[in-house]
């Protein structure tokens, strides 16, 4: 699967820029160090596959019609706005038609209902720029919160480390308190 | 001058609740000043300041019950002279809907939510010798933030303002998305689980103010806790399938504001529930629980300054209006009260022990609330954004759908993830061993799920464009097959363990087994209700939908059904006019059932809207929405979605319901304690709460 993930970054450009695996791509001799490598790059690469992930319907009609919202005031995707005689989405339907009709890119049909319609009517922030912030935070704060409970993690097991053999020898002890507390540590 | 006994009636027990909850947290306060230090039994006097506090803050309970009856009676009565009557209710409206009238509109929802929390103080009052002094903190506290409601209820949007001039013979009626019967128990449900939150803040910042010793105060409030969790989760599934059946285009969540205020609370709060057994069990993360529970309450204030102040668009647009400031000033407060008292008490909070392995219960728990954090801070960070590109670009942007499934989806498979393998790590640190032991099976049914996945069908590679959705869907299904393996392990491992002692058959053997521990399995059966929401959501990959014009006999074909239109007809009553069609579906040549799609008219509102007609099968749901005619052709528009495990997100919400229910079951051990009374239990069978 992860190759599998891997072949569609790298068709869809998800990893442009990034070298391909060789663990994935050729037989290597794997030291534990590569083989560790491997495993990260193929994680990373399964995340990343993930990250872009998304519920996406199958035309590219259908696709662009979910990135954009009906700009009457209902706040719907603009191919879910189900207004009775809404007098904008079936204009911006035919206009997205034409759009593609007429052999636009994505990026070129969009550039035009956003100058049409305003920002607000892309249904997320795609516009590059300042725009990227709004995907960046999220991912960045994720990742930074992930690596720094793993480093405080680390930090703690290893100063409890130190501590062990103290708490070994108030085992052999045996004392009431020490058993009272594995029961409350060891209930649920 | 015309008189209004009823609208002042309910003017003047506002102004009197204010003057009790005024009391309540200034005679509380100085009762606890000046008893501060002071051995039990030994309080000057104060402890009688302290009990009048209490009584003042029950009978705030008493009056703010009359002011809810008197604006409930004044929509029964069609009392049109005041204004929030007049505007969210009509004559002709359904008694359930004039009933539900009372949290329809801003006013009403914020004495709602008043009423509520002094409902709960009253509980709270009424059962305070659990802990007398903790009681009386948390008491204070409540009062305080009950204050500020009546403050807003009395002075900034009082819900008996009576409309000027002569009094109107009929109302504006009640806003036609409100007219559905899940409406008249979603917003109830929402409220207790944002005022809820409440309470276990009362006792977390009580308990840190007194310097409380111990972690009884978390015992004191799980139940509180999970109360609250409880009716929050139901209050946004009852949300979500509102929006499902009512809004007609399909899909169960948009990514609202409002509904992402609902969401971020329940997110943290699920956290606290989390983290707080590593407080418990371990005496660790004491600061990490303090906040995660100032969080909670903040961000259920912050939600409702989100979709009242304006700042952010929402469907919801009933619910804006001015009172922001308000909201901004006491968010403010709070946030200052919490920071000063943990930095005073801050030694109060050092942990006991610390984390000793990577590979252990603590650290999940860790990991489980930071993909929740996350998962917050995305929603908060969503909804925030629009502002924050408005100050930067000068131009608004909108935060939809697509933006929020790809962020949120690796978050989501992380805490799937997490969901199972949590509960099979030891406490301190877990073996290789054990790792080996616990996690063959769950691998074992991955692979197995995999395979068969592959097998059905269920191929990212041959799915063409909807590639991406095909591959969530296929991890999403095969992480599920893992959790749900795990979870079945551990119930079989404790009863068979259960059945060797005690020589019970298996089914009884886990019967016994989940009475002596009911938390501990009870989370296990919620982890297993997530599971199954997971599977349900994870269908929406394969959703299908086909928009057609439709005349008499006409036929539509959507997967493995095929409606036939059998005619159109129409309806009125004194509230609305409605226009439907009869659908005949069929299911491989043989009719199966009959649908009726609506077009309702509210006739006092003079708004419409759709009502969906619904197939409901453990498989998928047949969603028909009709869409109303076509002015060029003037034949009328169905819409139809096939939308594939729907159900199961609904069941899965019925097993969290359950779990957490049963989650707060005491112990069987309380029973035997009971019973050691008279005869001695053997010490085996006596697990503690």
């Amino acid at each position: 699967m992860f190759e599998f993930a891997a072949r569609l970054s790298c068709r869809t450009g998800l990893l442009r820029g990034v070298r391909p695996l060789r663990g994935l791509s050729t037989p290597s001799v794997a030291a534990p160090v590569g083989r560790f490598r491997r495993f990260a790059g193929a994680g990373m690469v399964c995340l990343l596959a993930v990250v872009m992930l998304g519920a996406t319907p199958g035309s590219r009609f259908e696709k662009m019609g979910h990135e954009m919202i009906c700009t009457c005031g209902c706040g719907q995707v603009l191919l879910e706005c189900n207004h009775v005689g809404c007098p904008v989405s079936p204009v911006m339907i035919s206009e997205l038609h034409s759009g593609i009709d007429a052999g636009g890119t994505d990026t070129s049909i969009f550039n035009w209902f956003e100058t049409k319609y305003g920002a607000t009517v892309l249904a997320a922030p795609i516009r590059g720029g300042f725009d990227n912030v709004a995907w960046i935070a999220p991912m960045a704060v994720f990742l930074l919160a992930t690596i720094g409970t793993g480093f405080l993690v680390k930090m703690w097991s290893a100063r409890s480390a130190q501590r062990r053999a103290v708490s070994a020898a108030g085992l052999a002890t045996g004392g009431d308190a020490v058993r009272e507390r594995i029961r409350r540590e060891t209930e649920y | 001058m015309r008189l209004h006994p009823m609208p002042e009636f309910g003017s003047f027990t506002l102004l009197l609740a204010l003057a009790l909850s005024a009391y309540t947290l200034v005679m509380g306060g100085v009762a606890l000043w000046r008893t501060r230090g002071m051995a039990a039994g030994v309080d000057g006097g104060a402890g009688r300041l302290g009990e009048t506090a209490r009584r003042a803050g029950i009978s705030s309970f008493v009056a703010l019950s009359c002011a809810a009856f008197a604006l409930v009676w004044a929509s029964f009565t069609n009392d049109y002279s005041v204004s929030y009557i007049l505007h969210h209710t009509n004559r002709d409206l359904n008694t359930a809907y004039k009933f539900s009238a009372l949290w329809s509109g801003q006013e009403g929802s914020l004495l709602l939510w008043a009423w509520l929390l002094s409902a709960y103080g009253f509980v709270l009052r009424m059962r305070h010798k659990v802990d007398v002094r903790l009681s009386a903190f948390a008491s204070t506290i409540l009062a305080g933030i009950q204050v500020f409601f009546l403050l807003l209820l009395n002075f900034a949007a009082p819900p008996f303002a009576i409309q000027p001039g002569p009094v109107a013979t009929d109302g504006f009626g009640l806003n036609p998305l409100l007219q559905y019967p899940e409406m008249v128990i979603h917003p109830p449900m929402l409220y207790l689980g944002y005022v809820g939150f409440s309470v276990p803040f009362a006792f977390a910042l009580g308990a840190l103010m007194m310097r409380y010793p111990g972690e009884k105060w978390i015992h004191i409030t799980r139940r509180w806790t999970m109360v609250t969790w409880l009716f929050l989760t139901c209050g946004i599934f009852l949300g979500a399938h509102w929006a499902y059946s009512v809004l007609g285009w399909g899909g169960y969540w948009g990514w609202d504001p409002v509904e992402n205020a609902s969401l971020m609370p329940w997110l943290t709060g699920t956290a606290f529930l989390h983290s707080v057994m590593m407080q418990e069990k371990r005496g660790m993360m004491k600061s990490w629980n303090v906040w995660l529970i100032f969080s909670t309450f903040m961000l259920t204030i912050l939600g409702t300054l989100l979709t009242r102040s304006g700042i952010v668009s929402s469907v919801h647009a009933f619910a804006q209006s001015s009172i922001g400031d308000w909201f901004y000033g006491f968010i403010l407060i709070v946030f200052a009260v919490c920071l000063f008292t943990f930095f005073k008490q801050r030694d109060h909070l050092k942990s006991e022990n610390r984390l000793e392995s990577l590979v252990s219960r603590e650290s999940s728990f860790l990991f489980n609330n930071l993909i929740l954090l996350a998962a917050c801070f995305t929603v908060l960070w969503g909804t925030l954004f629009p502002v924050l590109s408005e100050y930067v670009q000068g131009t608004k942007v909108t935060m939809g759908a697509p933006f929020y499934n790809r962020v949120n989806l690796p978050i989501g498979l992380f805490l799937l993830f997490l969901t199972g393998i949590g509960p099979l790590l030891a406490w301190r640190s877990t073996s290789l061993r054990s790792i080996r032991r616990n996690f063959i099976l769950p691998s074992i049914a991955m692979g197995v799920a995999l395979v068969v996945l592959l097998g059905v069908g269920v191929r990212p590679w041959q799915a063409g464009d909807d590639w991406q959705a095909t591959l969530f869907s296929l991890v999403t299904f095969t992480l599920a097959a893992g959790v749900i393996t795990a979870i079945g392990a551990e119930f079989l491992r404790g009863a068979n363990v259960v059945a060797t002692q005690t020589g019970k058959n298996l089914v009884a053997s886990t019967v016994l087994l989940v009475r002596r521990n009911t938390r501990r399995y009870g989370g296990y059966i919620v982890h297993f209700g997530i599971v199954v929401m997971f599977i349900g959501i994870a269908g929406g990959a394969f959703n299908q939908s086909h928009e057609q014009e439709m005349g008499f006999g006409d036929t539509l074909k959507l997967g493995p059904y095929r409606l036939v239109c059998k005619s159109y007809t129409q309806d009125s009553n004194r509230n609305y006019d409605t226009e439907y069609a009869l659908m005949d579906v069929f299911r491989g040549g043989k009719k199966i059932t009959q649908l009726a799609p609506e077009k309702r008219f509210y006739i006092a509102s003079q708004t419409s809207s759709t009502m969906v007609a619904l197939h409901s099968t453990l498989a998928s749901d047949l969603y028909v929405i009709y869409e109303g005619k076509n002015p060029d052709t003037d034949r009328p528009i169905i819409k139809v979605f096939l939308n594939p495990l729907m159900n199961w997100i609904w069941i899965g919400v019925l097993i969290v319901v359950g779990g957490t229910f049963l989650a707060l079951v005491p112990n069987l051990a309380r029973t035997a304690a009971r019973v050691a009374v008279e005869a001695p239990v053997v010490e085996a069978e006596v697990h503690h709460v």
